[in-house]
């Protein structure tokens, strides 16, 4: 039994010495104009829709009446403050040289560094742990360098990191800016005065790098592991703390950070969650997450419409619902005579409302399950998973079954609301009595398929 | 006050919150013999409180934002009854900014209304006497309330106060100067007689009535998957 036998193809592999022998034809023809053969072979041998070069302009020449001599001359640069002659090749048009500051004279920027007078040092400037002399080395290597901090560190006579001059360079400039600001509102603006130099925090953040970088791949594999971990332990817990503090600080610690940072929140979480007790039913634990960190977030917000609110709680809810799945919600609920959006959103009103929403999901997901019960235990009974159109008919009849019936069951539901309410005794047995006389010549068909 | 209770305090506040039911929308007039191409209707966009009480115990100002075509299509109202009137042909959007105060808190709020000045039945008549009217209830919502926030609205008619956890205290309001202030409240507004009712209680009714058939329905379904699962079992052990 040759499997391909079974799906009917030549045992003779015809196709492939077809395909040899159309190859070195389009091989062959390979004769572009204006394109080299190799470029043609990189476009994979098919010609482009759209020529990319315009083979007619490629062999254009130069207007005539224009006479082009290329001429070796002086020239200066304003770029240069010095006196010295340099010499290139230019392009004279009709014995006329070009004019106008060397083109790349105009990429020779400097950054502005602040320099203080003797006074301004005297009066804001000193500090312990500079001299006056080494503040001056220090911007005179700045200008010269352009703030490359690495070849000032190199270069500076006394041994300081990077950090300590970048401080002490950062701090300075800012002091001074701020100082000769007529107000403090004017330099607010600025990056210097806006984003002060941390010392502390950069020394920090390049420890952490250096030790990201220098792990070696065994770690790297350990680490990713412990992130896990602490992911779902910091999940788990935001789940079983629904009504207490979701704990976000910690989890965002977690997230991109370094190996070491990983291991303390990890370490800590675990414990505290053995000393959490066990939540009460919680039919998924994605949904309530999905709803503890939308109250998280809008927690956040401080102040918020309820209405906005509730269309957020709506979302999480149906996050893992298909677009189909919330349609039919939303036909359910104009079926129940339920407004989409509540026309007084109260607190109550919204809760009653995701409640309703959350359980109607619940229904269909039920009827879904059913259907396909159903159709399983009628393939089962047909006894052969050929008999296909068989089936499908049956499910698509049980299908119809389910729609009528659940529109029967509301649309009655509708009719009978308030009476049912006066009656009832328990939940579930008078309703029961109730809807079964007056949906008795709907019902006979679905007790046949369900009693076989 | 130590560290701990701190935090032990900042928990329970954590699911506190004062909300403050607000409506808003507009009212046309339309302006009849006097009306004009440009200027065909008089209209009125306001933002009250739910049960017309004073507002500006939590809203600071309200910016309306209007079409481009109006001057200075940004009007600023500083004090309650938080309104606009003006006149026009047209029906756009208005974006209501509220600003609280500081104490309330320092985010601004936005609002977003659809002008209406022409009635649903486009066939009916337009009366002079009778406005179109619109208007939209929500629910402004303050999380984690400053307890100076919390002592100013204690007892506010326009603030739905929160259960407060148990044991927490807050310090005695400080009295306020009653008599200077107009009063900013919509009870006896002339438009007052036009404002729409809203009533939880029906949509409440509803509400129930809906979840009650919706379970009746999941408990029939559960009890026919178990069945259905029971027909099936001796096909599965196979």
């Amino acid at each position: 039994m040759d499997a391909k036998d079974i799906l009917g193809l030549p045992k003779t592999p015809l196709s492939i010495t077809q395909e040899k022998k159309s190859r070195p034809q389009k091989d062959s023809q390979r004769k572009p104009d204006g394109i080299s053969r190799e470029v043609y072979a990189l476009t994979g041998g098919v010609a482009p829709l759209m020529p990319s070069i315009d083979v007619s302009q490629l062999k254009r020449r130069p207007p005539s009446d224009e006479k082009i001599t290329w001429q070796w001359l002086p020239f200066t640069s304003s770029a240069r403050k010095d006196n010295l002659q340099l010499y290139h090749w230019v392009r004279v048009v009709n014995g006329v040289p070009p004019t106008g500051d060397y083109s790349f004279a105009k990429y020779n920027k400097s950054v502005d560094v602040i320099r203080y007078t003797d006074e301004e040092y005297e009066k804001h400037l000193t500090d312990p742990k500079w001299t006056k002399e080494e503040t001056d080395q220090l911007f005179d290597l700045c200008e010269r360098f352009d703030l490359r901090f690495i070849i000032i560190a190199d270069r500076f006579p006394t041994p300081r990191t990077v950090e300590e001059l970048k401080d002490r360079y950062y701090s300075v400039s800012r002091t001074i800016l701020v100082a000769r600001a007529p107000s403090p509102g004017e330099v607010a603006g600025h990056p210097l005065v806006k984003e002060p130099y941390n010392v502390t925090q950069e020394i920090e953040r390049k420890r952490a790098l250096s030790m990201v970088l220098s792990q070696t791949k065994h770690q790297e594999r350990k680490d990713a592991e412990v992130l896990a971990e602490a992911k779902r332990i910091a999940e788990s817990r935001m789940a079983a703390r629904a009504a207490e503090e979701p704990d976000l600080p910690i989890a965002s610690d977690i997230g991109p950070e370094s190996a070491e940072r990983a291991v303390g929140p990890g370490d800590t979480i675990s414990p505290s969650n053995v000393q959490v007790p066990a939540p009460a039913a919680a039919p998924s634990t994605s949904v309530i997450a999905d709803n503890s960190s939308t109250l998280a977030s809008l927690r956040m917000l401080r102040v918020y419409l309820r209405t906005y609110a509730l269309e957020q709680m709506v979302q999480a809810a149906s996050s893992s619902a298909g677009l189909r799945t919330i349609k039919r919600v939303e036909q359910t609920l104009q079926d129940l005579e339920v407004n989409l959006k509540p026309k007084v959103p109260t607190k109550a009103v919204c809760a009653e409302h995701l409640e309703l929403r959350k359980e109607i999901l619940t229904l269909l997901n039920l009827q879904k399950q059913l259907q396909y019960k159903e159709a399983e235990g009628s393939s089962f009974r047909d006894g052969s998973y050929g008999d296909m159109p068989g089936s499908a008919k049956r499910s698509q009849r049980a299908a119809d079954q389910d729609r009528t019936f659940v529109l029967d069951t509301i649309s009655f539901g509708g009719d009978r609301g308030v009476k049912r309410e006066q009656k009832r005794k328990g939940p579930g047995r008078a309703s029961e009595t109730s809807s079964s006389p007056a949906g008795a010549h709907k019902r006979p068909r679905k007790m046949k398929a369900s009693d076989l | 006050m130590g560290k701990s209770e701190d935090s032990e305090k900042k928990k329970k506040m954590k699911d506190v919150e004062i909300s403050v039911p607000i409506v808003y929308g507009n009212a046309a007039f339309w302006l009849g013999k006097k009306a004009s191409e440009y200027q065909s209707h008089k209209w009125t966009v306001y933002v009250r409180g739910a049960t017309n009480e004073d507002l500006s115990v939590v809203v600071k100002r309200a910016v309306f934002q209007l079409h481009s075509s109006f001057n200075n299509p940004t009007r600023i109202v500083e004090s309650a009854p938080f309104e606009l009137t003006e006149s026009g042909w047209g029906e756009f959007e208005i974006a209501i900014t509220l600003f609280f105060h500081n104490y309330v808190c320092e985010k601004p709020l936005n609002l977003y209304h659809h002008l209406k000045l022409y009635p649903e039945d486009e066939s009916g008549p337009m009366s002079t006497k009778k406005p179109v009217v619109v208007e939209s209830y929500d629910e402004v919502v303050f999380t984690e309330p400053s307890e100076s926030f919390l002592a100013r609205v204690q007892n506010h008619p326009a603030v739905t106060f929160p259960r407060l956890p148990a044991g927490f205290t807050l310090p005695p309001p400080v009295p306020q100067d009653e008599s200077k202030r107009k009063r900013g409240d919509t009870k006896d507004h002339p438009l007052s007689q036009w404002f729409l009712n809203f009533s939880e209680a029906d949509e409440l009714l509803q509400l129930a009535a809906a979840r009650q058939q919706v379970q009746t329905h999941i408990a029939k379904l559960r009890r026919q998957i178990s069945l259905t699962d029971g027909q099936n079992q001796p096909f599965k052990s196979l």
